[in-house]
């Protein structure tokens, strides 16, 4: 049998391009860290260790990263501008999510007539405006302890077993009587 | 020396009267027209945010130094409770409160947080006689304790029913609602507690302006998603808390029958009246009383002087 060299090196160049990534293409869910540990905010709920990995194989990257990971957004209010934007140099949420949200930035921002995204939730709005939607569709975990477990701080905030202690209390009173 | 008026001298009186009355009738005309102070605050509630959490609850509880709940506010039983045949409603303990609302036809329940909507010309501020309430540049309507003598006239004059009673201190007369966290958080330019816990940004604090066009570019952005109506952009005049719904209003408990103008419009052109009655008519009928009497007083006079 005889082979072509030049057909050969062709099929491995075909190959490499393939499997190797390459510059200016989208980025893929290999790209990404397996694990995102959510704790920006954790102060009444203890942090969320996010799987990455098993998200990403359950839906499009840009069904989160709308259009930063290079994958265009389906939208049709995004496309108006970014149909045809490139892969951003950020892709994490915190980048473009501010942690702190209608403080006196963001609330003149939002009366600037330049800006477009006038409407952009803030970090905690957007993972919960973006998750939950699709863990209840999905019959995944959709109250609040499902994703993230309180803190002390948090328990004491919903006012969580001081009505038990109260009643002991009361118990034990009327124990004593 | 008793002289008694003349003719001249009661109808100077007269016109002097009337003059001031007309003044101050001016200047309540130019109070009609006032549209709300320009960077007036306002938080947009969207109902089809709202997953009825309660968190919002829990840090106005906190915020505002309100004793502890009977539940934690973890427990959505609550939900299920009715009251005279009422859903929960904001009382002297929780300025806040969410209610459940099964609405027929629709997959998931509605959630819908109610709390003071701070009127631009609220009906507790002109009901109130010791002027107890303020609205403010930054859009609260704040209370002072200090003043309020506990005749409750707010509490029937308010459109949405907010204003309640602290009746368990008879000695204190005090009005509980929500106060837009003025003093710990609005003066300062921050969010309001509640909007600030709500893990879901169903609450969207900005300046009212803005927050009119927000509301209105969802509903234009999400067809279908929206009621085309914003709740409070007209409502009692307009509200700094407006709401957006994806059902109609009064199925998630909404009063769509309130006016869309200031509740105040309904009783001004009485209550304009009332201190020319005041003033005017003691000076007029007295005035008549006189000149129906001179002739008698006269004649007493002379035959007194007969007498003599």
């Amino acid at each position: 049998m005889k082979s072509n060299p030049k057909a050969m090196l062709a099929a491995v160049a075909l190959l490499l391009a393939g499997t190797l990534p390459s510059p200016g293409l989208a980025m893929d869910q290999y790209d990404a860290p397996e694990t995102v540990t959510i704790d920006a905010m954790a102060k009444l709920y203890k942090p969320v260790e996010f799987s990455h990995v098993r998200h990403a194989k359950l839906a499009p990257c840009k069904d989160c990263h709308h259009h930063t990971t290079g994958h265009q957004d389906m939208d049709p209010n995004c496309v108006r501008c970014h149909a045809h934007s490139p892969e951003a140099s950020i892709v994490s949420c915190k980048d473009c999510h501010t942690q702190k949200q209608f403080y006196p930035e963001q609330v003149t921002a939002a009366g600037n007539p330049n800006l477009y995204h006038i409407d952009k939730p803030g970090l905690k709005g957007a993972y919960h405006l973006n998750c939950v939607p699709c863990h209840v569709k999905k019959n995944a975990p959709s109250h609040c302890e499902g994703c993230h477990a309180l803190t002390d701080a948090g328990k004491q905030f919903f006012h969580i077993g001081e009505q038990a202690q109260g009643e002991a209390a009361k118990a034990k009173d009327s124990h004593a009587r | 020396m008793n002289r008694p008026i003349d003719r001249r001298g009661f109808l100077r009186g007269g016109l002097v009267a009337s003059a001031a009355a007309t003044l101050s009738l001016t200047k309540k005309s130019e109070a009609a027209t006032f549209e709300g102070y320009p960077n007036a605050m306002g938080v947009l509630v969207d109902l089809s945010r709202c997953v009825g959490c309660r968190s919002c609850e829990a840090a106005c509880n906190k915020e505002q130094n309100l004793p502890a709940p009977e539940k934690p506010f973890n427990d959505f039983s609550v939900f299920d409770e009715m009251h005279h045949g009422q859903k929960r409603r904001t009382d002297e303990t929780r300025y806040t409160i969410v209610n459940r609302y099964d609405i027929p036809g629709r997959e998931h329940p509605l959630f819908r947080k109610i709390q003071c909507n701070h009127c631009m010309e609220p009906a507790c501020l002109t009901s109130c006689f010791v002027n107890a309430y303020t609205k403010t540049p930054e859009g609260a309507v704040v209370y002072d304790p200090s003043v309020c003598v506990g005749c409750r006239t707010c509490m029937i004059a308010c459109p949405f029913y907010i204003p309640t009673f602290r009746y368990s201190s008879a000695f204190n007369p005090r009005i509980m609602k929500c106060v837009f966290c003025y003093d710990t958080r609005l003066t300062k330019g921050l969010p309001p507690a509640c909007v600030e816990a709500c893990p879901q940004e169903a609450l969207t604090f900005g300046r009212r302006a803005d927050l009119i066009e927000m509301g209105k570019q969802r509903i234009r952005e999400n067809p279908g998603a929206y009621v085309d109506h914003l709740y409070g952009e007209h409502e009692a005049g307009g509200t700094a808390w407006m709401y957006l719904s994806p059902a109609p209003f009064e199925q998630a408990g909404f009063d769509t029958s309130v006016p869309k103008e200031p509740i105040l419009n309904y009783v001004k052109d009485f209550l304009s009246i009332v201190p020319m009655v005041l003033t005017i008519w003691p000076a007029l009928f007295a005035g008549f009383h006189l000149l129906a009497t001179r002739k008698d007083k006269l004649e007493q006079h002379k035959n007194n002087e007969g007498e003599v």
